[in-house]
């Protein structure tokens, strides 16, 4: 059902994000830091977008706006036709709740909670029956592979089945844009490749993908690239030659990952 | 968020510290038990305080001879000599609002009977005298208006004496000597226990005022006039119609002192009510601020749980849960803690009440009233101590939370 949602959305080709001259400034101490200094850019249904930079570079701050996890200085951000910078502090919880699925770098999980209640978590947080989110749950358990893990809790999954548990969570409310902070900054080199599977194939049945990332392998693997320098954007560009991570996993020699339960 | 998966998830997070979660229910436990104990130990004192001034009969006034303003005049109050036996036949006869009147006088000495004795008090009294402080014969017969007109020589013990005097045998129809007079036991009388102020009540021996006065203290004046009002409505009005007569008996002009004192039973009953009412407010209040350093506790605890739950929140926060999400979250882990507190410590001041009624023999009494006050001023404590807590949670800034550590 998740599925045919996306394919749905996908198929209605447009707009998904239009930023237009954002300017984010911070008061730190005494010294006021530009970490955004007029940034636009579109991102449309069904892209999969790598930003990419250096540390301090203004990734960061970006990606926490396009999360509506904070409000920029100056400039206009419109999610699917919504001007998201001007909006309240429940606003914003609304929108994160029902557009915006996050992955970060740290997975961060709720501890001593099993996987699918951590999964079940957005939901909480919304008008749904307790069979409907144990339903939805279990649902994008079985999307990133982890159904017979759903009472495990996270200190007993490795860390790529942690980061997968994560991905279901950000899934499970059918956002329209999944954001991932260094997703495969804390994995190895296999289970990166393995995540970036995931994404791929959630990009391929239609979700939009943003993806912070300071390494180029993984970089590779998306569709579209974006640098960030001094917070601006340095570059723009479509990425000719995207790797599939299914291709590159068979080439991988195999390492007991995830047998370690 | 619905509140019953909230309350579940609250109950989680308290399960996670179970030590810490009862350590700071334990300050909402000891509070809320020692409200309800303490309460319950003043209104035992209330209670039974009213219960013996009502044994002593609340419509009860005393004529005293002599007046109360003495000034400087020291006269002890037996050697008055302003009351007599027909005064008392007129406060009976002339006061409308007097139901009885019993004169009263006292001596003191040795009751002897078999090879035993016993000093005690000899009060001699009218035949109504049991009528006026609601007091019963247990065996035998009081004395009757015959007895008293004829000073006959007959006696009443009370169960301290009878106990004392007769310890195996029944006393009714034997004889005791009071003083040098021997006097047959009619009746014993039922057990009265301490009075408010600690005295045995039923060290005694009751005998017609008449054969006191005429044999054994050759005084002809009496000590006192106990009187009953008709009702405890009508005490003032019997007050003023017994002042009226006695001043017109005694001859006394306008402006002169009264010779008599008119002692007022509810008015003791009053004070003493009212002491013991202030020690029940006292009682509380010292519980009552354990309870707030209970509350004190709960917050302190909340305050700590925000800190390390920091992360969770951001987690939380980022997926989409609003500042009153987390907010509730956390007022309703402060209201569990000090609710289940609440609970447990009823228990336990219930069961401690009982406890000191057993152990320590005070009368307790658990009322519906202190239960609801201490177990809404538990929630109210929850609420208060753990709003601060959550309010600090709610208002985390969503990123920084995220990169807490």
């Amino acid at each position: 059902m998740i599925e045919q949602q996306h394919a749905v959305q996908s198929g209605q080709n447009g707009t998904l994000i239009r930023i237009a001259h954002l300017v984010k400034n911070y008061q730190l101490g005494e010294v006021e830091v530009h970490a955004l200094r007029g940034v636009s850019l579109d991102v449309q249904r069904g892209e999969f977008v790598a930003i990419m930079g250096a540390s301090g570079s203004g990734k960061s701050t970006f990606m926490n706006i396009l999360g509506c996890l904070d409000t920029p200085t100056k400039g206009s951000y419109i999610l699917e036709d919504i001007d998201v910078s001007k909006l309240t502090r429940d606003e914003l919880a609304h929108i994160r709740n029902g557009k915006i699925g996050f992955v970060f770098q740290g997975f961060n999980l709720l501890s001593r909670t099993s996987a699918l209640e951590n999964v079940e978590l957005p939901l909480l947080y919304c008008a749904m029956s307790n069979a409907e989110r144990h339903a939805r749950a279990v649902g994008a358990l079985e999307k990133v592979g982890l159904a017979d893990r759903s009472h495990h809790f996270p200190n007993q999954l490795s860390g790529g089945q942690q980061q997968r548990v994560a991905i279901a969570r950000a899934l499970v409310n059918n956002p329209s844009i999944v954001l991932a902070d260094e997703p495969t900054g804390n994995l190895d080199s296999r289970t990166s490749v393995e995540v970036m599977e995931i994404f791929q194939e959630l990009n391929r049945i239609g979700i939009t993908i943003i993806l912070v990332t300071h390494e180029p392998d993984i970089a590779q693997f998306t569709k579209r690239h974006i640098v960030f320098r001094d917070g601006r954007i340095r570059a723009d560009k479509p990425n000719p030659a995207q790797r599939i991570a299914a291709d590159v996993l068979r080439e991988m020699p195999e390492i007991d990952e995830d047998t370690d339960e | 968020m619905k509140t019953l998966n909230i309350i579940r998830s609250a109950f989680r997070a308290l399960r996670r510290n179970k030590m810490r979660s009862f350590l700071t229910m334990l300050g909402i436990i000891i509070g809320v038990g020692a409200v309800i104990a303490m309460l319950a130990i003043g209104q035992g004192a209330e209670y039974s305080v009213k219960q013996q001034i009502s044994a002593l009969g609340t419509n009860v006034l005393i004529v005293f001879p002599g007046s109360q303003q003495q000034g400087g005049l020291r006269v002890g109050a037996g050697s008055m000599t302003t009351l007599t036996e027909e005064d008392a036949a007129a406060i009976q006869k002339e006061c409308p609002a007097v139901a009885y009147v019993s004169p009263g006088t006292r001596s003191g000495g040795q009751v002897v009977a078999g090879n035993l004795n016993w000093g005690t008090s000899i009060e001699g009294t009218g035949a109504d005298y049991l009528e006026i402080r609601k007091w019963t014969v247990e065996y035998g017969e009081y004395f009757s208006e015959q007895d008293v007109k004829g000073a006959a020589k007959v006696c009443v013990l009370g169960r301290t004496v009878a106990d004392n005097l007769f310890p195996e045998s029944s006393p009714i129809g034997q004889t005791v000597r009071l003083r040098n007079m021997p006097a047959k036991v009619i009746g014993v009388l039922s057990k009265k226990g301490q009075n408010a102020m600690g005295q045995d009540q039923d060290d005694i021996i009751l005998a017609p005022y008449t054969t006191v006065l005429r044999r054994l203290s050759h005084f002809p004046y009496l000590r006192q006039i106990l009187v009953s009002a008709t009702s405890p409505n009508t005490i003032p009005e019997a007050e003023r119609q017994i002042t009226e007569l006695l001043r017109m008996r005694h001859k006394i002009e306008s402006f002169d002192q009264d010779d008599f004192t008119i002692r007022n039973q509810s008015d003791i009953a009053a004070t003493a009510t009212a002491t013991t009412e202030i020690l029940t407010i006292l009682l509380a209040s010292i519980a009552g601020v354990s309870l707030l350093v209970g509350g004190i506790g709960i917050m302190n605890i909340m305050l700590v749980s925000v800190t390390e739950r920091t992360r969770e929140i951001g987690i939380r926060m980022s997926v989409g849960a609003r500042g009153r999400d987390i907010l509730t979250q956390f007022l309703i882990e402060a209201l569990v803690l000090s609710l289940l507190g609440g609970i447990v410590g009823i228990g336990l001041g219930v069961g401690g009440s009982y406890a000191i009624s057993g152990l320590a023999n005070w009368p307790t009494i658990v009322t519906a009233f202190s239960i609801i006050l201490s177990f809404t001023f538990s929630i109210a404590i929850g609420l208060f101590f753990g709003f601060y807590p959550a309010r600090k949670a709610a208002l985390l800034n969503p990123i920084d939370a995220l990169r807490y550590e």
